[in-house]
Parts: structure tokens; sequence; C-alpha cells
């Protein structure tokens, strides 16, 4: 059973984000007050509201503790479980507009399975994807894991063009659709690859992104036909549309910023040392919850509108 | 033009000087090249500002980002495209110079394809590509049916079998799901009836929720019966299932929109104005 | 003739791509021709690149409306192409990858497609907002059923949900926000979901049957 984690950080900065939401409060009572009259309200208004619900909390951090649900749970268990030098792609399969939410995921996955010392092979079917990568590569690689080796414990195979035909080669054939990796190395002479001939060779397979191709393709292409565990990290708006391949077809699911918030809360539990790392999961979960109230809130104020009008229309 | 126009521009021209000298000061001694660096810094938050003056209302700057972004676009992806294909894939097939030329390891000859190397047969995808490049031209451009004959018939033949595989037989397969579930005896169940969110009872609710809704889901979406009576009652409650997807589906997009706000009010707070550590 | 060619090259791509996954030992043939797929993928980047050519060089001679920013969208095409393509500003010379680290094509990435990108989807933050209190109406039962469900998982999504039912005993623990939404995703939105993914799966088999067989054409074109 999912056991909610009681409310544990509050910052200092409150009284920043009380003032802020008191002005938005005092806008929602004038709005209420206009909805009664069955008045409109400019949309340019209800943009300032989001605008400042969003901003307060980034100006004035907030932070909420995280447990993992049970979809999110099963992914990092499998990660975990795995013993140490185990194959694990990552593919970066988004642009720079689901890199938001999905970019903390990234980071997660690739700091989890460093931590592990498992081999992890990095690759994208987005173009941006592998541009993307470098960031993921900065921030976790260059800074918190000097110490890995290019072609011994991480190798960046980068992108190729084609979406799922890039899958439906390497199901079968990595070489052939990757001779080299991202800088003109033979695939012969990277060490990961001494014992990886396709995709069923892999241990695990964690797609991140969102759109197509994405993980939909990597379940049809590659999770079914060999049975490779697969698991993913995908923008919020795309969530929902897989929970039908889950649990079978898809080991784990990380949807949206939540999910990101809670693999990084799971992360800190089991590994400490990285409770001073940057966790932007858990750090955009402050604005996520206060910006969510303030559309609920729109909902009711938009429905009192309505009810109001056809009330004195009937009339 | 207008006057208020040009007031306006050198207004936002004089802001953005500004803002990239004192960007460039406050980096002064931390990095280097500070003066390059905090040129890139404003002209992003300038690129993010000029996007988010839509919200206002249209206007040049707006026009002026969306229009970049087409273009730079476009180059990013056929760069890409370009090294990672074009040089990492076909040319160490087809030309050994090319290969020593691109610093790209030549790759040996397979004999996939009737007896041809591929030293030959990979001129096939150059020859489909160029005609496929055709279309631009109007009195050639019936030509790029072939080359798109086979993107077409290449895309059905990897999805035929894989919807059926995944999103078919897989999916009916997952609905046969048990409907009773640690399974006692009634009384057992009824002595311990409770709406614990683990519980025997939630779970087996789950699962006839599961089972039924996928039914029903699809008993509205077969249109070749007339939704009468018992068929019309099943509809019904498949029209109220979808609509909980749907109410689900709108709140994760929610989410996932403001996400994405989230992210770039923080590079505006904390990379440009340096409000936030 | 132009057709039939066109109808032939469906009917044996697409067979033999749906064969090979049934005869292992075709797996090398499936594999080269995936290949040739993905090689004339990049010719269609270039296509698209052209016909953007083509579009704003036109509206810039004919002086259409707006004509100005086609000058933008032209240089700012040429300028990130030149570097791209010829690696320009790459610290690791013609081997490395063209996003290495520190090479100018990835600052361009970095600092013009990235914060462009990202914001056009953010401005989407503000239109769910206003949608949400202008079109978010419970004007029937069906509408208030998703109104209540997006209710549930907007506030189950969040801390604030938790902490509105963390009260209610563990013996109703489906009632706490959060379990319900976990509950709502785990059986009505699956059931719906995959009602939809069964559907538009048969759809596009019988379509792609459709096509390798010839009897759908659209994608030729009209026929002269």
């Amino acid at each position: 059973m999912f056991t909610p984690a009681p409310l544990l950080a509050l910052s200092s900065s409150t009284i920043g984000v009380s003032i802020s939401l008191g002005l938005v409060g005092l806008g929602m009572v004038w709005m209420l007050i206009r909805s009664l009259r069955a008045r409109d309200v400019d949309r340019r208004i209800v943009f300032l509201f989001i605008f400042i619900s969003v901003s307060a909390p980034i100006l004035f951090p907030i932070t909420f503790s995280e447990t993992p649900t049970p979809v999110v749970k099963k992914l990092f268990d499998k990660v975990e479980s795995l013993p140490a030098d185990s194959k694990v792609l990552i593919s970066f399969d988004f642009d720079p507009a689901m890199a938001p939410e999905v970019q903390p995921m990234a980071d997660a996955f690739t700091r989890h399975c460093m931590a592990k010392n498992h081999k992890v092979i990095f690759m994208s079917l987005w173009a941006t994807g592998q541009s993307l990568l470098n960031q993921t590569m900065r921030a976790v690689l260059v800074t918190e894991f000097p110490e890995k080796r290019d072609g011994i414990d991480y190798v960046e195979l980068g992108y190729k063009a084609g979406n799922e035909g890039v899958l439906n080669v390497i199901v079968s054939n990595f070489r052939k659709m990757f001779p080299t990796d991202v800088n003109s190395i033979p695939l012969d002479s990277i060490e990961i690859f001494d014992k990886i001939k396709s995709c069923r060779d892999l241990d695990l397979i964690i797609s991140i992104g969102g759109g197509k191709p994405g993980i939909k393709e990597w379940v049809l292409f590659v999770g079914d036909p060999t049975k490779t565990p697969i698991g993913a990290g995908v923008a919020a708006v795309v969530a929902p549309q897989l929970y039908p391949y889950y649990p079978k077809q898809l080991l784990g699911l990380l949807g949206g910023v939540k999910g990101a918030a809670e693999y990084e809360s799971e992360l800190v539990r089991h590994y400490p040392q990285f409770e001073e790392v940057d966790k932007p999961g858990l750090r955009m979960m402050g604005p996520q919850t206060f910006a969510h109230v303030v559309i609920l809130a729109f909902i009711v104020l938009g429905n009192i509108s309505f009810f109001v009008s056809r009330r004195r229309a009937s009339r | 033009m207008k006057r208020s126009s040009i007031i306006i521009m050198l207004v936002v021209l004089a802001m953005f000087v500004i803002s990239w000298l004192a960007k460039a000061s406050s980096m002064a001694g931390v990095e280097d090249h500070n003066i390059w660096h905090g040129f890139l810094i404003t002209f992003s938050a300038f690129l993010t500002l000029a996007i988010l003056s839509f919200l206002y209302k249209d206007n040049p700057f707006y026009k002026f980002a969306e229009h970049l972004f087409v273009g730079v676009s476009a180059a990013y992806w056929m760069s890409m495209g370009f090294w990672t294909t074009i040089v990492g894939n076909l040319i160490p097939r087809i030309s050994n110079s090319l290969s020593a030329f691109f610093e790209v390891p030549p790759i040996a000859d397979e004999w996939a394809l009737l007896l041809l190397p591929d030293s030959v047969t990979f001129f096939i995808p150059v020859i489909l590509g160029i005609m496929l490049l055709l279309r631009l031209s109007r009195n050639m451009g019936w030509i790029s049916a072939w080359p798109l004959a086979f993107i077409v018939g290449s895309t059905a033949g990897f999805n035929l079998v894989r919807y059926l595989r995944s999103d078919f037989i897989e999916q009916v397969s997952s609905t046969f799901v048990p409907l009773l579930v640690d399974w006692q005896g009634t009384g057992h169940f009824f002595s311990h009836l409770n709406l614990n969110a683990s519980g025997q009872f939630v779970t087996m609710a789950g699962n006839w929720v599961i089972f039924l809704g996928v039914m029903c889901g699809l008993i509205y979406f077969f249109f070749s019966k007339e939704h009468k009576g018992i068929f019309g009652f099943g509809s019904r409650v498949g029209i109220w299932i979808l609509m909980v997807t749907f109410g689900a589906s709108f709140g994760y997009t929610v989410m996932g929109r403001i996400s994405l706000l989230v992210g770039r009010l923080t590079f505006l707070f904390g990379d440009w104005l340096g409000l936030i550590s | 003739m132009k057709r039939q060619v066109a109808l032939l090259i469906t009917l044996f791509i697409g067979t033999l791509l749906v064969v090979s996954v049934f005869i292992p030992p075709m797996e090398s043939l499936k594999e080269t021709f995936t290949l040739f797929f993905d090689i004339i993928a990049v010719f269609a980047f270039f296509l698209g690149g052209g016909n953007l050519l083509r579009v704003h060089l036109t509206k810039l001679s004919k002086r259409k409306q707006d004509w100005v920013y086609s000058i933008v969208t032209l240089v700012g095409f040429t300028v990130v192409l030149v570097i791209g393509l010829f690696k320009l500003g790459n610290p690791g010379g013609i081997a490395a990858s063209p996003t290495a680290e520190g090479s100018l094509f990835q600052t361009l990435f970095d600092n013009v497609l990235v914060p462009l990108s990202s914001t056009m989807y953010a401005l989407l933050a503000f239109f769910v907002a206003s949608a949400s209190y202008r079109a978010f109406r419970a004007k029937n039962r069906e509408a208030t059923i998703l109104l209540i469900a997006a209710f549930i998982i907007l506030l189950g999504r969040t801390p604030f949900g938790m902490m509105l039912t963390s009260w209610v005993p563990n013996s109703l623990s489906i009632l706490q926000i959060p379990n319900l939404a976990i509950w709502i995703m785990n059986s009505a939105n699956l059931a719906g979901q995959r009602a939809i993914m069964i559907g538009i799966g048969l759809g596009v088999v019988s379509m792609s049957i459709r096509i390798i067989l010839g009897i759908e054409r659209t994608y030729l074109g009209e026929e002269k």
C-alpha cells in the first residue's frame, strides 16, 4: 500500500510564499465576486495569477518530502537489485520542451546506475537528445563520478535517424546501427560491448521521453520481442497512456515531475551521500503544488460563474 | 515604422545591453570568457521573454523569436542527421576514401542483398534519397512517389506485427485479471470487508473496473450495432470510463505544462537574474 | 506505370518486413532494408530544409506579409547549418561528436534552441489555466465525471492532497486522495486507455494491410 509521507520540510521563506499567495487569494475572492455576478474576467488576469503562484515558491523555496508510489518503486528496486557490472541502456528520447520534466529523471537514473557500478550505454532516438545528454554528463558524471571512464563504465552512442527503424536494427544487431560510438571509436574496441550483440544482451533498458519515438516504440520493437525489462521516465502528458503496458510490458513508470521527485527521494533514502546534491524534481514540487491549487480554484470559480449565469438565463 | 515602435525597440535594446554588462560583471573572476557567457545568458533570457510576450499580444519580438526557432530547429536536425547517419552509417559502407576524409572507420562488406556487397547496395538509399529531394521540383516531383512508397511500406511493415502483438494480443491477455482475489469464502470476505487501499475489496474492485471497463469501452467504439438495451447500457458505462480516463489525462497534462513553466521561470530567476542559488 | 512501381515497392518492402519477423534467417535482410529506411529519413530532413528555404525565399522575393521575418529564419537556418555541417568551432575536430562539449554547435543549442523550444511549450501552462476557468464546465453527467477525476488527480499528485486527507483511518485508506488517485490511474484510467489502445491497434493493423496490398493509395496523391 502506498503510505503518504507527512509534510516534513518547510523552509523559513514561507512568509514570502504566504504573502504572495495571500495576494492570489485576494484576487480569487475578487474573481469569486465577479463570478457570482456572472461577469467575465480578462484572461490576462488569469495569466498573472498563474505567474504569481508559480514564481513565489521558486523565489521563496518550499519543499515537501515524497514517498515513491508502487509504479516508481518497482523501477527503483529493479535498478537497485541488479548486480554491479549489469548492462543498462538509457535512451534520451526528448527535446528541450520536455527537458524540465524529464531531465531530473535522467540525472537520477544516471546517478543511481553509477552508484551501483552498472555499465551504462547512452543513446538517443531524438537529435536533441544527444545534446541534452551533455547536460546530464556535466551535472552527474563529470561532477559526481569523475573516476568513471568512457568506454569502460559508460559509453555514449549518440543519435541515429530513423525513429523505430533504429530499434528494428538494434533489437538484433547493435553494431549494424552503431558501428562506432559518438567519437567514432569502433564498438568492437569498447570494453562494455564485449558481450553485447543486441538488445537481448542488456539487463535493463530505460527510455526517457514523451513523444514519438519513445517508450511505446521501445516496448513494441524491443521489450515485447526480446523480453528485456523496460522502464520509463516520461513527460506527464504521456504517462496515462502508458498504464496499459504496466506491469507486464513495462517494469515501472515515472510520470512527470512528481515521478522524478519520488525517485530522487528514494535515491537519497538509500544513498545519503546524495543529500547535498541538487534535486530539481523535489525543488519543482513546491511551485507545482501551488499552481495545481490555483487551477483547481479556477475550475471551481468558472463553474460558479457558469451555474449563476445559467440560473439567471432560466428565470 | 511607427515612432512608438522605434522607441520600444530602443528601450529593449538598451535593457539588453545593460543586462549583458551586469551579467558579465557578476561573472567576472568566477568564469573565463565572462563577456561571451554574459551575452549568451542575456540572449537566452531575451528569447524567453520574447516568446512570453505573446501572452500580452502578438508582437514583433515574438514573431522574431518564432521565426528564428523554425530556422534554427530545421538546420539543427539536418546537421545531426548528416553527421550521425550519413557519415556514421552510409559513408563507411560505400567509400573508403570518404571514410578516411571524415575520419570514420570503414565498415567491412556484408552480403545481405542478392549476392551484392554493401558497397554497391547502399547506393540504393542514396538514389531513393535523391529522388525524394526531387519533390522540390515542379516537373520532376512525381519521382518522389517511389521513395515515399518505400517509407510508407516500411512503416506499414514495421507496425503490422508489432501493434498486433503489443497493442492487441498482449492488451487482451492483460485484461483477463482475477475477479476474485485471495478468495477464502463469502464469510471471510464480508467479515474482513474494509476500504483499505491494499485490501481484498479494493483490489477486487480495481480488477472488476479493469475487466468491465475495457469491455464497455470497446462496446462504445463498436459502431456496427445500434447502442440499445444491454448494449446501450454497456456503451454508456464505457463513456463514463472514458471520461475518467480523459479527466486523468487532463490532470497529468496540467502537471506537465506547469512543470515547463517552472523550468523556464527557474532559468529567468536563477541563471539570468541571480535571485535564487 | 509510375503508380504501379510505387505500389510494387510498398508491397515488396512491407511484405519483407512482416515476413522477417517470422523467419529469423531473414534478420540480416530486414536490418539492411531498415538501414535504407533510416538513411532515406535523413534525406527527408534535407527535403524539409529545402522546402523551408523555398517558402521563405519566395516570401522574401515577393514581399509578402511579414517578409522581414523570413530573413530571420533564413539567417538562423544558414548560420546553424554552416556551423553544424562544417563543425566550425568544434574542439574535437572532424572525428568528434557534433555536440561535443565546448563546440559552437552545442553552444547554439543550449542558448538558442533550448530557450525557444521550452518557452514555446511553457506558454501552454497559461492557456491551460485560462481553459480551466473558461471552458471546464460541469454541463452534464459526463463532464462532471471528467471534472471529478481531474480534481482527484490534480490534488493527488501533490503533497496538498496528502495533507487534506491524512486523517482518514487505515481501514478507509482508499479515500485518502493520493491512494484514490493511484487507484484511478491503475483501474479506470488503465481500462479506458486500454480500450483506446486496442481500437487504435486494430486500426493500425488494418491500415497497414491496406497499404501493403495497395488498397490504400492516398499517400501517392491524386491519380493524373
